[in-house]
């Protein structure tokens, strides 16, 4: 039992952190990202070119797939999504946008980095072995402080920094916002940024333990759509949440549920349908989001 | 104005039914046929994304029904041994009557939340076919027989597909006939009261509560339809490639039927037949530039996007101005 506990509490660490980012481009922008998963893929590759290939040491390839993603989210704000937006009639327009995007992203991975599996030397050895109740490997618990610590780092940044408030006057109220003097298009684009630079680092921190190929964007996507409908989309506590509780339930269903085959995914999906119906804003979020 | 419309549907028909044929035998391109029906078939499945478009929700969730109309089709042609004919429609209305259960409670939704939910049901359909044992698991369903012959007293109106020296014109006519058909079918229920209906529902849902619409039998009615287009659209697939596994239709090809609609523009019945043609064609066409074409492909959405966000027949709103 207390092994399930903790690989939930492993897992779900890190899928908050993704859920993070794209809940913060949806709070600024009602922008459902549909390459979320691509950009963790692409940062995890980034991560890999400088650990794996430049043989520089791990934290380096962290920050250069933080930067890389970081710059490569403000462009895409700046020069995709605030046109269209501008133009398009109706707001779900940004969803073909993002489609593409995804796509694009999916082509240019597999140009520059190749459709092979590929993953970095572990960076701590050793096992930890808590009376044979808790077997968990070293990285993989380094890897879960690392991700409560930057989610840590990204609420305290969000409540207390002059930026954060910011972004979060606009989530509230964008009109208001504006009317305030918050620098609305200068604001969108960095949180765009920060958003593509919190799935650059999952990805960079997971290419330690799972490797990284070009096939796993798509589902991680989908992953980190669960996690903030469960959550609630747009709200920071629920993804949050969201990503603790889909961690949860994947750790104890894969146990629980082995006997009766691969259904794991279905009594999630099964039971996230029934409790939308019954709360459709999700735990924390505001309805009709 | 009735007279062009009436002229552009004639060349639009004559087009489909004389000239691609004519230009197909002329070049001897026959795995244009197996392209065309593709997109004749898609189209059809799109057109019903493109319906709950209409009452302003945003379905990613075709994938599912498309794939229990298939399977619906399979198991009722290879176990139950009944004819293929008679398994469209039931294949149709199976998933109406599922998409109403379904609709029921998740119809509730709006913008995003319902967006996800709809591409997590293209999943739970994906692992519900590898559970299930009727449906034979990863393995999936094989070796389906060709449609047989369709007669009413005695008179053949449909010949055996197996009899026939080429399927795959049989296909491509019948294909075709069945998107000339939805897109009939969905052009009168938007020039229709219910339309209008729909439209205020687009507009402003509690507007249009107030006033006394219906509106959650008339969003469950319109998912419903959506669904029986895909449902229709799945079961023919299966019969043209014979066999159906899980992953026959996935979430990409449920986002897939989202961007049709998008990209031949949400204000246009005729928006998702384009942009089917367009999108699956060109990704056809695009073949020949080998590693480059999914960049190519990416790249030329992202353009459109930028240059016409609101569709390609918007177009046709800078000249005309009309809808």
């Amino acid at each position: 039992m207390e092994q399930i506990l903790a690989n939930g509490l492993y897992l779900g660490a890190q899928y908050a952190l993704i859920a993070l980012g794209l809940t913060l481009i949806f709070s600024l922008m009602n922008v459902l990202n549909f390459a979320h998963g691509q950009m963790y893929v692409f940062g995890g590759f980034v991560t890999y070119t400088v650990v794996a290939q430049l043989g520089l040491p791990f934290i380096v390839g962290l920050i250069a797939s933080a930067v890389v993603l970081a710059v490569m989210g403000a462009l895409i704000e700046k020069f995709l999504f605030r046109p269209v937006i501008r133009k398009s009639k109706r707001d779900e327009s940004t969803m073909l946008l993002a489609a593409g995007i995804a796509f694009f992203l999916d082509a240019v991975i597999l140009l520059l980095f190749g459709e092979k599996q590929r993953g970095v030397p572990k960076i701590v050895n050793g096992v930890l072995n808590w009376d044979m109740r808790i077997i968990m490997p070293y990285d993989r618990i380094l890897i879960a402080v690392l991700a409560v610590a930057l989610i840590v780092g990204f609420i305290l940044f969000m409540q207390y920094s002059r930026t954060g408030r910011a972004m979060r006057a606009l989530a509230q109220d964008r009109m208001a916002a504006q009317l305030m003097g918050v620098d609305v298009d200068r604001y969108s684009m960095i949180g765009f940024a920060l958003g593509a630079m919190l799935a650059g680092l999952v990805g960079g921190l997971l290419v330690t333990i799972t490797g990284i190929n070009l096939g796993m964007g798509g589902p991680t996507s989908v992953k980190a759509f669960l996690m903030i409908m469960i959550g609630g989309a747009g709200v920071i506590s629920g993804a949050i949440a969201g990503g603790f509780i889909l961690g949860m339930m994947e750790s104890v269903g894969l146990t629980v549920l082995a006997a009766y085959g691969d259904i794991t995914y279905l009594v999630i999906f099964a039971s996230l349908m029934v409790f939308l119906a019954i709360r459709p804003q999700g735990l924390m979020g505001k309805p009709w989001g | 104005m009735s007279t062009t419309r009436l002229a552009g549907v004639l060349a639009f028909l004559l087009g489909v039914f004389v000239l691609v044929p004519l230009f197909i035998n002329l070049t001897g391109r026959w795995d244009f046929y197996y392209t065309l029906t593709s997109v004749a078939l898609l189209s059809v499945a799109a057109a019903g994304v493109w319906l709950t478009f209409y009452i302003g929700r945003i379905n990613i969730g075709q994938g599912a029904y498309a794939l229990t109309g298939g399977y619906v089709s399979a198991i009722l042609i290879t176990q139950y041994g009944v004819s293929f004919w008679l398994t469209l429609p039931l294949a149709g209305l199976f998933c109406a009557a599922v998409s109403v259960l379904i609709g029921l409670p998740i119809l509730r939704l709006r913008g995003v939340y319902f967006a996800m939910v709809t591409l997590v049901l293209t999943e739970v359909a994906r692992l519900t076919a590898l559970a299930l044992p009727v449906t034979n698991g990863a393995k999936g369903i094989t070796s389906i027989p060709l449609p047989g012959e369709l007669s009413l007293f005695g008179l053949t109106i449909i010949p055996d597909f197996s009899t026939l020296g080429n399927p795959k014109l049989a296909f491509y006519l019948m294909a075709t006939v069945l998107m000339v058909l939805t897109y009939l079918v969905l052009w009168r229920i938007v020039n229709s009261r219910l339309g209008h209906l729909c439209r205020s529902l687009q507009q402003n849902e509690e507007l249009s509560a107030s006033i006394g619409v219906n509106t959650a039998m008339l969003r469950v009615l319109a998912y419903a339809i959506s669904s029986f287009f895909g449902g229709l659209a799945g079961a023919i697939f299966v019969a043209i490639s014979q066999s159906i596994y899980p992953s026959s239709f996935v979430v990409q090809d449920s986002v897939n039927f989202m961007l049709y609609c998008f990209l031949g523009g949400l204000g246009y019945v005729f928006g998702p037949m384009l942009g089917t043609l367009l999108l699956y064609f060109g990704w056809d066409l695009l073949s020949i530039a080998k590693e480059y074409q999914l960049l190519i492909y990416s790249g030329a959405l992202i353009a459109l996007m930028l240059v016409l966000p609101n569709g390609v027949l918007s177009l046709l709103d800078k000249k005309g101005g009309r809808k």
